[in-house]
């Protein structure tokens, strides 16, 4: 198997298909050598029981670079020595990946907060739109006021 | 040629289509005719925004698309 060789210090990637979290996990760490801690985050379809799919669609002309900028700004923000970025889009089923981040700094609370700091922004600041089958029917998912609440943190 | 608009997420099925092409120029109140009014009302709420050649456009009213120009319009965002 040929070795996953990541961007750095940001590797960003919208994913069509399937999203490798061990190998993507193994490969942060070892390309993040003078790191002291990594952290990282996996979403994933929740097994809901109602839901049988979920698909993310997404505006390709902005998706890509605005998560590079957020991620940069992440980088300055919190010092990460590194971070990465992947969001899924397409068709998945429960219980597959949709969004992967992880963080490399000299010490926890950046890695945490780095990694905290991401995600909220992909899941309400990023150009991504997120509808889910139940039964027969595709319902489009609305952001929560929560997520709202979570980005305001970082304001 | 003209111009292409886009429809992403929820307005896709506002708008009961994924994208459509209107003549050039297009200017805001253009655009606000072009499409049917469901969506426009959607249009002139501040929670959606508009993308014209690649860029988010801070004051939607400064479109001023011409021919081969692509515009989109991007609902709330809901991902991870």
């Amino acid at each position: 198997m040929a070795r996953l060789v990541l961007q750095t210090p940001l590797d960003v990637r919208v994913l069509e298909k399937g999203l490798s979290v061990g190998e993507a996990l193994a490969a942060f760490n070892a390309a993040q050598g003078a790191a002291g801690a990594v952290v990282s985050f996996c979403g994933k379809v929740r097994p809901d029981g109602e839901v049988k799919a979920l698909e993310l669609t997404h505006y390709e002309p902005l998706t890509l670079s605005g998560m590079l900028d957020l991620a940069q700004a992440a980088k300055v923000r919190f010092g990460l020595e590194g971070a990465l970025a992947w969001h899924r889009v397409g068709v998945m089923t429960p219980g597959e990946a949709i969004v992967l981040v992880a963080t490399a700094a000299r010490h926890r609370r950046d890695a945490f907060a780095g990694a905290d700091y991401l995600m909220d922004h992909l899941k309400s600041a990023a150009w991504f739109w997120k509808r889910e089958k139940r039964g027969d029917a595709w319902h489009w998912i609305e952001p929560r006021k929560q997520d709202h609440a979570d980005l305001e943190r970082w304001k | 040629m003209g111009v292409r608009i886009l429809f992403l997420g929820p307005l896709r099925d506002l708008a009961g289509q994924d994208e459509c092409e209107v003549a050039a120029p297009l200017g805001w109140d253009g655009l606000l005719a072009a499409v049917n009014p469901a969506v426009a009302e959607q249009l002139r709420e501040g929670r959606v925004n508009l993308a014209w050649a690649g860029k988010v456009l801070a004051d939607k009213t400064q479109l001023s698309a011409r021919d081969g120009d692509e515009v989109a319009l991007l609902p709330p965002v809901s991902g991870g």
